[in-house]
């Protein structure tokens, strides 16, 4: 039987850490997430866990720890936020280009500067085309349930990929939200024990990981990356399957709410999906037809299937809690993936970008109700009147 | 030249699986000098067995004999010749400028252009 506790989205996730039981978790402190990990060490000291916890002095070092030990064949875990995720770069690429499938909880955080601790996606946004696959969370449930799931996608034979799942820094990281826990059994069971297939630790079989790779292999190599997103699509879908027949979920690439026969669509990620189902829940009331699509997987994105989803609205909006400095209009991230994937898929419809919440601006469903009331008028006059828009910023 | 494999052929990350086998790779393809045997006899010291960076300096472990140089992983730095005690012989004893292909040598560098020149080996 599962149980029901009163715990922020960190300690869902630490929950979930301690049900896996990793064999190596290495992290630094980094608020919003530092008590993720602060109240995992928790359970080492009280021996709930197996894990090697390896305390570092930096991020950098973490994620070469983390690289380290999965190539050692290790199940590996780690979490951090923001600047600390700032700090990995140079290992990011190295996690996912040595096939580490590391697990990693990111707390999303503004990066600096100026120093903000707060919530928006700059940091995530940045590692869109590290390798790593990437999948965000509307509330602490959904962090827990998505870390579980994590550790099946990334080891599993075809793909050997790490992976990151997001969830919003302080509006869930740090909220009591009610969050069942599955049995630690039935957890441990579904994740199953790591099978890694080149351990090093394997000093029967000595084999090298990372070294030089000149003009003769690395194109090779990368396509093989390629290869290995392409396949967690359906990995995904499978895992995905799997834990929504088990546990009673019914998670998918993304979250249609309320969509068959939405006129507009709004697509969000994270915490902000949940206030915008307040929004479409108030338009509903007042009879006007909106829709939600909020994204559960965004690495690799899901274009063909979001276009398949959004072909029939008549006006679709974009929020977006980052910005992509330079890009056409000076967008968001998730904007341009969208337009991307209306276009090659012959859907053609007025679409906006909704800049928000940058550095932890708070977004209120009034805010979002607006954002639809504008999509109707685009639907309307089937045309966009300004192409980005930043909200909530004042002029 | 090795033959070029493809993507669906190669370890995944790089990953080299069997232990060992960088002697199969050929390095020695750019070397721009080579080591060759000269007419002052060697007195298998192994100065230059334990100096050489790539461990291409061939011996018989058995018998103490230095027996030449593994051209496959061989880059032709030259160490070998600047550490030969019986290379330093020779050039103090010359008189004048002694170049480093130089016959009397234990250990000449070549050019690999001029190699065939020379007929060695
Ligand atoms: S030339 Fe350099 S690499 Fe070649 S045998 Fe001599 S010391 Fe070794
Ligand atoms: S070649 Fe020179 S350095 Fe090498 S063993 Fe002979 S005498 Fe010693």
């Amino acid at each position: 039987m599962s149980k029901f506790e009163a715990l922020t989205g960190n300690a869902a996730v630490s929950n979930a850490m301690r049900q896996i039981n990793p064999d190596v978790v290495a992290a630094y402190p980094i608020t919003p997430q530092t008590d993720t990990v602060q109240t995992f060490s928790e359970f080492v000291a009280d021996g709930l866990v197996d894990t090697e916890f390896v305390t570092v002095e930096s991020e950098h070092s973490a994620m070469s720890a983390c690289v380290g030990a999965s190539a050692a064949g290790a199940r590996v875990m780690t979490a951090t936020s923001a600047n600390g995720l700032a700090l990995m770069w140079e290992i990011i690429y190295i996690a996912a280009s040595n096939r580490c499938p590391i697990v990693m909880s990111l707390v999303n955080r503004a990066l600096s500067a100026p120093i903000n601790i707060h919530c928006d996606h700059s940091d995530v946004m940045g590692m869109r085309d590290s390798g790593w696959i990437i999948l965000m969370s509307e509330n602490g449930q959904e962090a827990y349930d998505n870390i579980i799931q994590a550790i099946r996608i990334g080891e599993h034979p075809d793909v050997l990929l790490p992976v990151a799942v997001c969830q919003d820094g302080f509006i869930t990281s740090h909220s009591l939200e009610r969050v069942e826990l599955f049995e630690d059994g039935e957890v441990q069971d579904f994740v199953g024990t790591h099978e890694p297939q080149w351990p090093l630790l394997d000093v029967e079989d000595p084999k090298t990981y990372g070294p030089l790779d000149f003009y003769d292999y690395y194109y090779e190599h990368k396509r093989q990356q390629v290869e290995a997103m392409e396949k967690a699509h359906g990995v995904i879908r499978e895992v995905t399957q799997e834990f929504n027949d088990r546990f009673g979920r019914e998670y998918g690439l993304f979250e249609a709410y309320r969509m068959d026969d939405a006129e507009v669509a709004v697509i969000a990620a994270n915490s902000t999906a949940g206030t915008a189902k307040t929004a479409v829940d108030n338009l509903r009331d007042q009879g006007l037809k909106a829709g939600l699509l909020k994204l559960r997987v965004f690495r690799p994105f899901p274009g063909q299937e979001l276009a398949e989803a959004l072909r029939g609205v008549s006006a679709v909006a974009v929020m977006d809690r980052a910005i992509s400095f330079g890009s056409m209009d000076n967008a968001g991230p998730l904007f341009s993936e969208v337009v991307s994937a209306l276009t090659l898929n012959d859907v053609h419809v007025p679409i906006a970008d909704y800049v928000y919440g940058l550095g932890g601006r708070d977004i209120r469903p009034g805010e979002i109700e607006n954002v639809y009331q504008e999509a109707f008028q685009m639907a309307e006059n089937g045309k966009v009147e300004r192409r980005v828009r930043y909200l909530g910023v004042r002029e | 030249m090795t033959e070029m494999k493809g993507w669906k052929e190669i370890p995944i990350g790089g990953m080299i699986l069997d232990a060992g086998n960088s002697e199969a790779y050929n390095t020695g393809d750019w070397r721009a000098f080579r080591p060759v045997p000269g007419e002052a006899e060697c007195t298998n010291c192994m100065l230059c067995w334990l100096n050489c960076p790539d461990s291409s300096i061939l011996v018989d472990a058995e018998n103490e004999e230095m027996t030449g140089f593994d051209l496959k992983h061989c880059k032709g730095c030259g160490i070998c010749a600047a550490v030969c005690p019986v290379n330093a012989g020779v050039i103090r004893r010359a008189e004048g400028e002694v170049e480093k292909d130089d016959p009397r040598l234990c250990i000449r560098m070549v050019e690999e252009g001029k190699f065939q020149e020379v007929g060695n080996e």
